[in-house]
């Protein structure tokens, strides 16, 4: 069995004391009698890329208002463990803009515990801590789907007939607006993506509509704290550094498969990883993708989901660094920052503890942090193949523009990911 | 053209009104903010500016964007713009160049117009737009800010557009001969004598390119960069040359900043543009604390012009009714920095009064220090649409979106970052 020892992230104010009930929880003695908001989404989602050929918003998209009016209302009843408005957070120079945040708050007072990184599926352990436990003034509402139409509710009841989704807070915020979504909560699924989970998460990014709202998942072994199934979101006003990265598309045979979601392949990243989007629906998309995360569990591949762009991208890492650290792989000097690289960290956003880290951080550790969660180029391909038969895809060719280069569309790629810099002369016109 | 202002957004929803507030104040608004559309041309370059623009090379596609009012709008459409995107002009102004993005936009070319705009800087990319008739073109999409050289702000974005004509491959270059043959045969370009518009820049009238300019990813070649920079050129020569007329010379380039009260920075400005809620925020490093930003809300609910307010101390809401007390209260909770919420009689422009439900926040910057205080206003006395969210929870997500949008700024990489230590 491989463990490693790590300062656990606290999400809720309820995660430490093991007590029994006897107030407002999320669990089936209270919140089948309780009231709470609920957001309804539409549930007929067109594909984000395919709405409105004249990009205008829908007038209904409000979850934003909901979201942020809702956190900074638990933000002034003190429910967080620091305001992390107060935390530093800056662009560490170089090419790829990663951010860095000096959290000095976020791990304080916590003692290392051990977890279990060699099994990607879990069972339930209701012993343990889960969101079952959380207090309900920490749930900012339920996200149901609706009709053609999103709509809210105050308060509505929670009766049986629907297994309600909840949205709370992080106690521990790594950003402005981090929640956990929480789906079907009182059904106590363990850290493990199904279908309509999956669909679920796409739709509250699809439903947020800013390309600066963010949701993602961490599976176990890929630094999920908590076996209990959660997707986490949060604002980050400017994009990640994964963001930024060039992609090359990945020439798919059409008649194995009828769907239209393109794959493509990172580049010029440190972290392998596969990027899904288009699809003719959410829903399209949303099971090419979960059927790839289904693979890597059963396959115990520790994987980590970044939902980008209001949810027309999708960016599935396949990681190791957990298992690195098991085994001792990883550098003393990567270790004692103590940077857990979960989807955050992978896609860009790093949290440091430590003043002095924040001072000194620089591309160059950044790289070298996430280099050591990638998979090796042999054992991503290895890992890409699975994926492709569990998604019934097959490549049209041998690809590895690595090995085999083709010029044009390297060449393509390489345009269209960096525009030649402005000419100055052209613009000093004194 | 795309663009893509989309910092943190509050929801898309109307400004909040009753039905008997709103027929009575839509038309006035509605008005007011035409008039914007047009002084933001004309206050910049004086009122011959209009004229002079049309009178470019009728090939020349471009448009101008204000990002300092909400939405950031496009403030004017070449002719040849208009041409192309089959649009016309009441279509278009006024609206976001979003409008141009459709299902096969390359969302991470958005993405890097997107950036460029935040940091106030140039930029050119390919591009997949799409015409009114829904058929989509790929064109060079070239971004040139505006600046007063004076003050370094920036006023306006250009955004110069050039099509990309199909080509047998990216790589090889057509003869000089078959470039000119091209040229001549095409009637609509032929008027215009000059070099740069006898090449094929115009093909989109091409049947052959309709329904398939979208299957590839066409770039740019020097002729599209060459005819897009010279385009970019002679606007700016034009803005240049009226912005004299009004004192306030502008340029393509960046001065360097000057000291003093720096005003927002247009990224800033713009995500807090797309706030629907009424508020201001004030600037605590400054004497008497005075409004650096108030919302097109704001306005409506007080009824005074944005000139009115900025640089003023709030207190000129209150009036001989207004309680001592809760103006202590406020007062308070700003020296301690912490957020308050209170109901305040307020004095509207034209003499009447509205409880006001304040709500008042300290919002903090990328480095963790306070850089404003947002106040945000709710008139208790009319009813509201705003999809069931509570008044409380309608305030405090302005007062969340205000939060997002200051604290990604200064951690940009933008040169006009502001930080306030």
């Amino acid at each position: 069995m491989l463990t490693i020892k790590r300062v656990p992230t606290v999400l809720s104010n309820y995660q430490e004391d093991a007590a029994g009930c006897g107030r407002n929880c999320l669990g089936n003695c209270c919140l089948p009698v309780s009231k709470l908001p609920l957001y309804a989404f539409r549930s007929e989602v067109r594909s984000p890329t395919t709405t409105a050929p004249h990009g205008e918003l829908p007038a209904d998209f409000f979850l934003n208002t909901l979201i942020l009016g809702q956190w900074e209302g638990r933000m002034s009843r003190g429910l967080f463990r620091y305001d992390v408005t107060a935390s530093e957070t800056k662009v560490i120079p170089g090419k790829h803009g990663f951010a860095a945040q000096l959290n000095e708050g976020r791990h304080l007072k916590k003692r290392p515990t051990e977890f279990r990184v060699d099994r990607v599926l879990q069972p339930f352990d209701a012993n343990k801590f889960n969101f079952t436990k959380v207090g309900q003034e920490e749930v900012l509402f339920r996200f149901e789907a609706g009709e053609d139409k999103a709509c809210f509710f105050e308060s509505a009841s929670v009766d049986g007939s629907i297994p309600p989704n909840v949205v709370a807070i992080n106690v521990s915020p790594i950003e402005y607006g981090h929640v956990l979504l929480i789906p079907r909560v009182l059904e106590c699924l363990p850290q493990r993506i199904d279908p309509e989970s999956f669909s679920l998460a796409l739709h509250m990014a699809a439903e947020a509509g800013s390309p600066y709202f963010r949701v993602g998942y961490n599976s176990l072994g890929a630094f999920a704290t908590i076996n209990h199934l959660h997707f986490q979101a949060y604002y980050f006003g400017m994009p990640f550094p994964v963001e930024k990265a060039p992609t090359q598309t990945i020439s798919i045979v059409k008649s194995i498969t009828n769907n239209c979601v393109k794959v493509s392949r990172l580049l010029e990243y440190p972290v392998r990883a596969l990027v899904y989007e288009g699809g003719i629906s959410l829903k399209e998309l949303a099971d090419v993708v979960t059927k790839a995360c289904i693979c890597l569990q059963e396959n115990n591949i520790p994987f980590n989901v970044l939902i980008s762009d209001c949810g027309r991208k999708i960016f599935l890492f396949p990681q190791c660094y957990a298992e690195k650290q098991a085994l001792g792989e990883v550098s003393q000097e990567l270790l004692d920052t103590q940077v857990n690289p979960a989807v955050w960290e992978i896609s860009g956003h790093m949290v440091l503890k430590r003043r002095k880290d924040y001072d000194e951080a620089t591309e160059d550790y950044a790289w070298r942090l996430l280099a050591e969660v990638s998979l090796s180029e042999e054992r991503f391909q290895e890992v890409k193949s699975y994926i492709f038969e569990a998604t019934l895809m097959a490549e049209a060719e041998a690809p590895a523009a690595d090995t085999n280069p083709k010029e044009e569309i390297a060449a393509q790629s390489i345009t269209a990911m960096s525009p030649a810099p402005f000419p100055d002369g052209c613009l000093v016109l004194q | 053209m795309v663009s893509l202002f989309w910092l943190p957004t509050v929801a898309v929803v109307e400004v909040s009104w009753s039905r008997s507030r709103s027929d009575l104040l839509l038309p006035a608004m509605m008005g007011s903010c035409e008039a914007r559309l047009q002084e933001s041309l004309t206050s910049s370059y004086s009122e011959w500016i209009v004229e002079a623009l049309e009178d470019l090379p009728g090939d020349l596609n471009f448009l101008i964007t204000d990002p300092y009012i909400a939405g950031h709008p496009i403030v004017f459409a070449s002719r040849g713009f208009l041409s192309m995107s089959g649009f016309s002009r009441e279509e278009v102004v006024g609206r976001n160049g979003r409008m141009f993005q459709g299902p096969d936009t390359d969302r991470r070319s958005v993405m890097e117009i997107r950036e460029a705009i935040r940091e106030e800087r140039g930029m050119k990319i390919s591009l997949l737009n799409y015409r009114k008739d829904g058929t989509p073109h790929w064109i060079l999409f070239q971004l040139c800010p505006v600046f007063v050289k004076g003050d370094g702000r920036l006023v306006h974005f250009v955004s110069v557009q050039v099509p990309i004509p199909r080509r047998r491959s990216c790589f090889a270059r057509p003869a000089l001969r078959e470039r000119v043959v091209f040229g001549a045969c095409r009637n609509e370009v032929r008027s215009d004598l000059e070099f740069r518009s006898c090449l094929p820049f115009d093909s989109y009238e091409d049947s052959d390119n309709r329904g398939l300019e979208g299957e590839e990813r066409r770039e740019a070649g020097d002729r599209e960069k060459q005819k897009a920079m010279e385009g970019t050129n002679e606007i700016l020569l034009k803005l240049i040359h009226y912005s004299k007329l009004t004192g306030r010379v502008v340029c393509g380039k960046r001065c360097s900043p000057v000291p003093g009260i720096a005003p927002l920075c247009s990224s800033l400005c713009t995500s807090l543009g797309r706030i629907k809620q009424s508020f201001v925020l004030t600037d605590p490093h400054l004497p008497d604390m005075p409004i650096v930003y108030a919302s097109d809300a704001f306005l409506s609910l007080t009824g005074y012009c944005r000139d009115e307010v900025l640089g003023r101390n709030c207190r000129f809401l209150r009036g001989p009714c207004t309680d001592v007390g809760t103006s202590q209260q406020i007062k308070d909770s700003i020296r301690a920095e912490n957020a308050c919420t209170v109901r305040i009689l307020n004095y509207r422009k034209d003499g009447t009064l509205f409880w006001n439900l304040l709500h008042i926040s300290p919002v903090r910057n990328s480095s963790g220090k306070i850089a404003f205080f947002v106040g945000v206003q709710t008139d208790e006395g009319f009813e509201n649409d705003k999809h069931a969210l509570s008044p409380a929870i309608w305030q405090l997500g302005a007062v969340g979106a205000v939060k997002v949008a200051v604290r990604s700024l200064s951690s940009g990489v933008g040169p006009s970052s502001r930080s306030s230590s």
